[in-house]
């Protein structure tokens, strides 16, 4: 008995084979959108795991010195005291395809299973390849293929963590330039008798190894901002299927109605129903799977371009991923059909026999309807606010974006309907006065396509706004971040005394820029020097301090501190300042520090170098005459023996620099694109879907002397005015959105906030696109109509319908 | 002559529905067009009201012939000259009874406040006037059908079983306001019934038949 019940159901689906196209690649491109995030972010996390189990497989406790880097000397003494550890040094080297990150470790005192010692017993020419001045990098092939062509030897392995590169130790140092380690590995096995720590390096400590938390919890931000676009994608294309599983179940109450008739109980009715739905869910579903994979590929590249940028995490560039996720993109494509479908189920499930057979007015305005839908908005909107006062942290801020996003969407109809009553005010002609009266009752049945719209739109001038006030303050910052026209890196300090000699009266000013890092209030920070000099007088992105900021720092007193670590502290000028090293120092100046994840603390150059005496005293800034810039760096290289390398001009530097950022936005770029183009094809389809019910509208009027042709040009006007009325209520909401996003989400995702500026010409590109876009899409059915024989209008008058 | 059909032939497909057919009908008269369910009138009236086109023969109204017509023209022929009534769906549905009424008159320019004004008092909608299609009983929606056939004062009324949807007593009703008013308004009125009741009412009488009118 199921088998005719599904024949007679599926029967409707050839007739309306639109309506099953529409269904499908709705619930395709939701699908597509968010697993493709998925599979991003898994990508990403995976890298983190293997990046972190690299050494130690990610169990074995290490020790770190609080002071920072471990002398060989401590490494030779904990030996020789019966301690079972082995050393790890890492850095960043620069090969011919890019950075990468560079591991020293020592293979034959490693862990048992350290991945890269036992790929270095394994690779051909067994150990003997990598240890030793000729010894090899072993990387991924992709990782591999960066370094190809370097000064060293690059041996390509399958199954080593992405992105970074190994290296025997005495050949990691030299690559670094170091004659230190970072941390000591302790192997899970220790002999029985053995000094204790405190008396053989009293100054290291033990420690968990770093695990994929800590790097997670540094991008967390990242991939929340990615996932709630994939969500936000993902909810716009359920728009299109709750609308076209909506109409289908309407269209065929009257057969769902018969067939109860005749003795189907409302259980198996439901039951073919759902099967059939299941059907759909599965085949858009591996369509939309499939898809995801196609976006993640192509966005995949850019993310982890950024991720290396902004948080130093190596991410491979390709995607390998598990059957896990493509079930659980299925599982979503099914929940989201679910979800999109419980409505039109419930229908089914209460349907009588005896129930009308005549279709209910699906796209009617609804009043009671349309009050429901204020009050949910309202609501929506005082969660959001209620998140937005009395929260705290990420989760908050992006529940005080959903919030406002849905009661937007919520108050759409209510606020279009109350547009087109003023526009309708107004008397003109016959056909006018009908134009707006007709283009108000569209509404609810558009509504849904017009709210992903809504949102869409939103979203993009939101983000949009957010990017570029991002960009024009950024781009301001590194004006006045780097001042100096050229930044040189000596490779000892005694090619940087040379070099100072060679420099000397050939330059305004060389500003010494030398770092260490350290733990500063609990978290790993960087702390450089900086002399007194009109240079930062005049340029330093200070956003408070004190008066005599400068002064003091000439005078050996006080530290300024990046925004980050003063929200993250709540520092504010005159503050203690705890360093490590147990001293403490006085906060007098906040400064913006966009893009960094880490902590940075400045202090006058004097103090730097008696508190970290071993600082590395290598890196320079040189003010000179802009047109001179060649000429010094050429001079630098013939006479002192620098290497072009290690010479950057202003120019490359910011260029540079807004790359990353530029990658950082066009991942969310892209996203914004897709999810226009979403709503785009939820308009398409809803006017398509409408269409035939609009007959009962469009034929009288016709009858009474108005030709297809003008009626098909209205349709179109109409659908363009519909898209332009909710473009223009889309940008307060963008707007809005754009706030949260500067002085809410970026605060506590990245610990700083950035002024908002408006881009009014923006606005106007993407008013005419969304006009265009709905034009675009109305003149499909509108040229259907226009074309339509008369005998379907005439239909509309009989018996038949 | 204000209508003229001359040997009208129109199939569909391969069914010949009209086969020749011929009527004529001037100002202030009534001709009821009578036939078996699927004879063909509603197909007759729709061609003679310019909606559907013919395969061959010509039909002039007040002297203007159609098959020379395009979209344009004939759309242009049922704003000015004709008053349409349908057996049901016939009002607009985003517009109120009010401006449902005033529609095709001012869609035809030719908006007259006071015979709008007599024929909903005569129609019996003053009440109604707010209100829209969907919350009017079946009699009240055609009786708003005929106030807006009779708005612009066409000289070619065309009403299709105006009454078939409506029960005995409201149809008598209806039939009697569309008589009255087509005589005040002095048009000619084309009506399709099956009803022969209905049709005794009417001056002249046409019976259709395997395509073809006999008296
Ligand atoms: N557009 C059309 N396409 C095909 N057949 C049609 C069409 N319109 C009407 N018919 C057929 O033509 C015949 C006459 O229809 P109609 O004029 O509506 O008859 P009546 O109004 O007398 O009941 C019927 O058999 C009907 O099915
Ligand atoms: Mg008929």
């Amino acid at each position: 008995m199921t088998w005719p019940v599904l024949q007679a159901l599926l029967g409707h689906w050839r007739r309306h084979p639109f309506q099953m196209v529409t269904l499908i690649l709705g619930l395709a491109l939701a699908t597509a959108l968010w697993s493709g995030v998925q599979a991003i972010n898994a990508e990403a996390r995976a890298s983190y795991d293997r990046a972190a189990s690299a050494i130690g497989g990610g169990q074995a406790d290490e020790l770190i010195s609080p002071d920072g880097p471990i002398p060989l000397a401590t490494y030779a003494a904990l030996r020789r005291a019966g301690w079972r550890v082995s050393p790890v040094v890492e850095g960043w080297v620069d090969g011919p395809g890019g950075r990468v990150r560079l591991i020293g470790i020592d293979p034959l005192s490693a862990p048992p299973g350290t991945p890269a010692a036992m790929a270095a017993v394994g690779i051909e020419g067994g150990i003997l390849s990598f240890i030793g001045p000729q010894g090899a990098l072993l990387a991924t092939p992709a990782t591999a293929e960066r370094l190809e062509g370097g000064s060293r030897p690059v041996r390509a392995v399958e199954g080593l963590a992405p992105g970074l590169a190994f290296a025997d130790l005495p050949n990691a140092l030299a690559l670094l330039d170091r004659q230190d380690v970072d941390r000591l590995v302790i192997h899970p096995d220790q002999p029985l008798r053995q000094s204790p720590l405190t008396e053989v390096a009293p100054g290291l400590e033990r420690a968990r190894p770093a695990t994929a938390d800590d790097l997670g919890r540094l991008t967390d931000s990242f991939h929340l901002n990615l996932t709630a676009f994939g969500l936000l994608s993902f909810a716009v294309g359920l728009f299109i299927v709750n609308g076209a599983v909506g109409l289908a179940f309407e269209q065929r109450r009257p057969m769902f109605r018969t067939l109860r008739a005749l003795g189907v109980s409302s259980g198996r009715l439901v039951a073919t129903v759902v099967a059939e739905l299941l059907v759909f869910a599965l085949v858009a579903g591996l369509i939309g799977v499939a898809l995801g994979y196609l976006i993640a590929a192509a966005l995949l590249p850019d993310v982890a371009a950024t991720l290396r940028g902004l948080y130093g995490a190596a991410v491979e560039g390709t995607l390998t991923l598990s059957p896990v996720w493509w079930l659980s993109g299925l599982a979503i494509a099914v929940a989201g059909t679910a979800l999109a479908a419980v409505t039109s189920l419930w229908g089914v499930a209460r349907l009588t026999p005896l129930a009308s057979a005549r279709p209910r007015a699906w796209a009617r305005a609804n009043r009671q309807t349309m009050l429901a839908q204020l009050a949910a908005a309202l609501l929506a909107l005082m969660i959001a606010l209620g998140a937005g006062v009395a929260g705290h942290g990420l989760l908050s801020g992006f529940i005080l974006l959903g919030g406002l996003l849905i009661a937007a969407a919520l108050a759409l109809p209510a606020a279009l309907t109350g547009l087109l009553a003023l526009a309708g005010r107004q008397r003109g002609t016959a056909l006018r006065e009908w134009f707006w009266a007709d283009t108000r009752q569209q509404v609810p049945g558009l509504s849904l396509a017009l709210m992903a719209l809504l949102l869409a739109l939103a979203a993009n001038i939101g983000v949009g706004t957010m990017v570029q006030s991002f960009r024009d303050t950024f781009t301001g910052w590194l004006d006045q971040r780097l001042a100096s026209e050229l930044y040189v890196t000596a490779e000892t300090e005694a090619q940087a005394a040379e070099m100072l000699d060679w420099l000397d009266g050939r330059t305004d000013a060389v500003l010494p820029i030398w770092d260490t890092e350290g733990e500063v209030l609990g978290a790993p920070a960087e702390i450089y020097g900086v002399v007194d000099h009109p240079t930062y007088r005049d340029n330093w992105p200070l956003l408070d301090a004190v008066p005599d900021v400068w002064d003091r720092i000439g005078a050996g007193q006080g530290a300024l501190v990046n925004e980050q670590l003063a929200r993250r502290e709540g520092l504010a000028p005159g503050d203690p300042l705890p360093m490590p090293g147990g001293w403490t120092t006085e906060v007098t100046g906040i400064y913006s520090d966009y893009g960094n994840p880490l902590g940075q603390v400045i202090l006058p150059n004097g103090v730097l170098i008696e508190r970290y005496p071993d600082v590395d005293r290598l890196n320079f800034g040189l003010r000179i005459d802009p047109a001179r810039v060649d000429e010094i760096t050429a001079g630098l290289e013939d006479e002192v023996g620098l290497p072009p390398d290690n010479m950057v001009d202003q120019a490359a530097l910011k260029a540079f620099s807004l790359d990353v950022f530029e990658r950082t936005f066009a991942v969310t770029g892209a996203l914004n694109v897709l999810t226009l183009a979403v709503a785009g094809v939820a308009i398409l389809t809803s006017l398509l879907t409408l269409a035939n019910m609009r007959l009962p509208q469009l034929a009288p009027v016709w009858a009474l002397g108005v030709t297809r042709d003008w009626l098909a040009r209205i349709e179109l006007l109409r659908s363009v005015i519909l898209a332009a009325l909710t473009f223009v209520l889309a940008i307060p909401v963008g707007l809005v959105l754009a706030w949260v996003l500067l002085a809410v989400i970026n605060v506590e995702a990245f610990g700083w906030r950035l002024p908002m500026h408006l881009y009014p010409l923006d606005w106007l590109w993407l008013g005419l696109l969304s006009a265009a876009a709905a034009g675009l899409a109305g003149l499909w059915p509108a040229r259907r109509l226009a074309s339509r024989p008369p005998s379907d209008l005439i239909r509309v008058f009989s018996n038949e319908r | 002559m204000l209508l003229d059909l001359k040997d009208i032939r129109k199939s569909f497909g391969e069914v010949t529905i009209l086969d020749g057919v011929s009527l004529s009908l001037d100002r202030g008269e009534t001709l009821a067009l009578t036939g078996d369910s699927g004879s063909g009138k509603s197909t007759l009236l729709h061609i003679a009201g310019a909606l559907e086109p013919f395969d061959t023969g010509e039909v002039l109204i007040n002297g203007k012939a159609l098959s020379g017509l395009g979209d344009a023209g004939r759309a242009e022929i049922r704003r000015d000259a004709i008053g349409l009534i349908f057996q049901q769906f016939n009002l607009i549905p985003s517009l109120d009874v009010a401006a449902n009424i005033a529609f095709q008159a001012r869609l035809a320019g030719r908006e007259d406040k006071d015979w709008t004004a007599k024929l909903i008092e005569r129609l019996g909608l003053s009440d109604h006037l707010g209100k829209y299609p969907e919350e009017l009983s079946g009699g009240q929606q055609q009786r708003v059908a005929i106030g807006r056939a009779l708005a612009g004062r066409p000289p070619l009324v065309l009403a299709d079983e105006p009454t078939g949807n409506l029960d005995e007593a409201t149809g008598d009703a209806v039939m009697d306001l569309l008589f009255e008013l087509t005589e005040t308004s002095g048009a000619g009125l084309l009506m399709v019934t099956h009803s022969p009741r209905l049709a005794a009412r009417a001056g002249r009488r046409l019976h259709l038949r395997h395509g073809t009118l006999t008296e």
